[in-house]
């Protein structure tokens, strides 16, 4: 069975979501979601070696021997990484300096050798390219998500640029949302809510099956 | 006539105590310290206590409506909870901290781990520290001197363990205002003679074991006799020490929780040892002036592990360890 290349892109935002189900990446996932605008940067740092990493392991699978894919899939994604890291450094150096050790880090993210391995080393280019696209805007919008909710409710509003959202806050900042205890507590209480609402969906179809 | 016949498995031991009757007394125990609260804090502290208690039964009672769970509110547990978080605050605290600290300890420490007799720490104990990592500024500086029914807004006074410490200046209350009550602290803890009361009752109608308090209290006097004063050894103000933050409340009402402590004799006294040790680390060397619900916190983390390590040998059987090692 041909598999679609649709469902490979949409299945990172939900079945698969790389942080709630399949619980990879954590580590960026805790350490930089304290404003949303680290959590965007970071995410589409990821989404950019993913894509990268994911074409490259797909077109190379057929010439890799097996015994030496790891250095193999690692060179291919410290590329991209190098990469990053530079034009980052070039045009965005607060963010570089905010994101700082984060960065070259995604060399040894999870996600992203999790891909080459389970995924972009056995399918076509094509699935391997929406899988990386579709699995680093999931984790994108978790990211994003986390660091809203962790930045509202640690300072009180959510700043992008110079905009503020609530211009002044309503209310006093809980200053452990910041903190990496508030970190988990954002991502354990996430990742209950969506079990919940998947379990119930299964709970639904199975009803209907029967 | 077989269906008269109950087959159960040992032991086969009636008694009357049953969850709610345990809590009930509980409820009685903290009533002492309760109306000491209200005497030395006025209605702040008659206002957090119920701000408090209704957050907390009133969360319970939402988040077990919505996960479609039994409505276990009549147990008087939320209550409990939601007294020991008010009695652990500084009377001046804004009203919705009890509020958010109460829906805290019941919704994510309590029953997210599934309710009552599932939480691995202490429920109030978890809000308490959720509130001074949210809002440290509020929990260690919201102090009000002490004054008979409301006369309490002399600003903000600074306990007795932080000038102890060299943190604040201030005088130091005497034995005897120590004794009473009658300094500033959190709400339920300055009255040590209320909370005496409270915990020789539950004692008396054997609803907690004297060992998990007397091991605590003990542990940290020798300790801050011995090291209490630095450069010298044996001259700690140790009585001073006992008598003041929250060591008594903590000892009583608190590392006692049956779900997060031992349940042997044995592992009771550890628990005991082992807070006083951790409560007597944080406040000598540590970086706040007073230990006790972090050092409940983290022996409740290591219960199971003290469970694991005191189980009783049965008569006649050797202890599984040593059964390995003589093989």
């Amino acid at each position: 069975m041909k598999r679609s290349v649709f469902y490979d892109f949409t299945k990172g935002f939900i079945e698969e979501n790389p942080t709630f189900r399949l619980v990879i990446g954590m580590c960026p996932t805790l350490a930089v979601t304290t404003s949303v605008v680290n959590g965007f940067w970071m995410g589409l740092s990821v989404i950019f070696v993913l894509v990268f990493a994911n074409v490259f392991v797909s077109l190379l699978r057929k010439v890799t021997p097996d015994e030496i894919r790891l250095p193999v899939f690692v060179i291919l994604i410290a590329t991209p990484v190098v990469i990053v890291e530079l034009v980052m450094k070039a045009y965005l150096p607060a963010m570089y300096e905010i994101l700082g050790i984060f960065v070259p880090l995604i060399v040894v993210n999870c996600i992203i050798i999790a891909r080459a391995e389970a995924f972009a080393f056995k399918q076509p280019v094509l699935n391997s390219l929406a899988d990386g696209l579709g699995i680093g805007a999931g984790y994108t919008l978790n990211l994003i998500l986390i660091s809203g909710i962790r930045e509202f409710l640690g300072t009180g509003q959510i700043t992008i640029g110079s905009f503020r959202f609530p211009a002044t806050p309503f209310f006093e900042p809980a200053a452990v949302m910041l903190t990496p205890p508030g970190g988990f507590i954002c991502l354990g209480l996430l990742m209950a809510i969506l079990n919940v609402l998947l379990a119930r969906r299964e709970r639904k179809t199975k009803a209907q099956a029967v | 006539m077989t269906e008269r016949l109950v087959v159960s498995p040992s032991p086969h031991w009636k008694t009357d105590k049953t969850v709610p009757a345990l809590m009930l007394d509980v409820v009685i125990a903290l009533m002492p310290a309760v109306i000491a609260s209200i005497v030395f804090f006025g209605w702040k502290a008659l206002a957090i206590i119920l701000t408090s208690v209704s957050s907390a039964v009133i969360s319970e009672a939402i988040y077990e409506k919505a996960v479609k769970r039994d409505i276990t509110i009549k147990d008087y547990s939320a209550v409990i909870t939601g007294i020991l978080l008010a009695m652990n605050m500084p009377p001046g605290v804004p009203l919705w901290m009890p509020a958010i600290g109460s829906a805290f300890a019941i919704v994510i420490a309590k029953q997210l781990f599934g309710g009552l007799g599932c939480n691995f720490v202490n429920p109030a104990l978890a809000g308490r520290a959720f509130l001074m990592a949210a809002w440290p500024l509020h929990m260690t500086r919201d102090w009000l001197a002490p004054g008979f029914f409301g006369g309490v807004d002399a600003g903000a006074s600074p306990t007795p363990l932080a000038v102890l410490k060299g943190e604040s200046s201030g005088v130091l209350p005497g034995l005897w205002d120590m004794l009473l009550g009658n300094r500033a602290g959190c709400l339920g803890e300055t009255s040590i003679i209320a909370i005496l009361i409270g915990g020789i009752y539950l004692i008396w109608k054997e609803v907690i074991d004297p060992r998990i308090p007397l091991g605590f209290i003990g542990t940290v006097f020798v300790l801050t006799w011995v090291f209490g004063k630095p450069g010298a050894f044996f001259q700690g103000n140790a009585v001073y020490h006992v008598l003041s933050g929250g060591l008594f409340l903590g000892a009583f009402f608190m590392a006692t929780d049956y779900v997060t402590s031992p349940v042997t004799a044995r592992g009771r006294l550890l628990m005991g040892i082992g807070c006083g040790a951790i409560t007597v680390l944080i406040r000598l060397w540590g970086g706040y002036p007073e230990g006790v619900s972090y050092s409940i916190l983290l022996m409740n983390l290591v219960t199971p592990l003290i469970d694991r390590v005191v189980v009783p040998r049965y008569y006649g059987w050797k202890h599984e360890a040593r059964k390995e090692k003589a093989l």
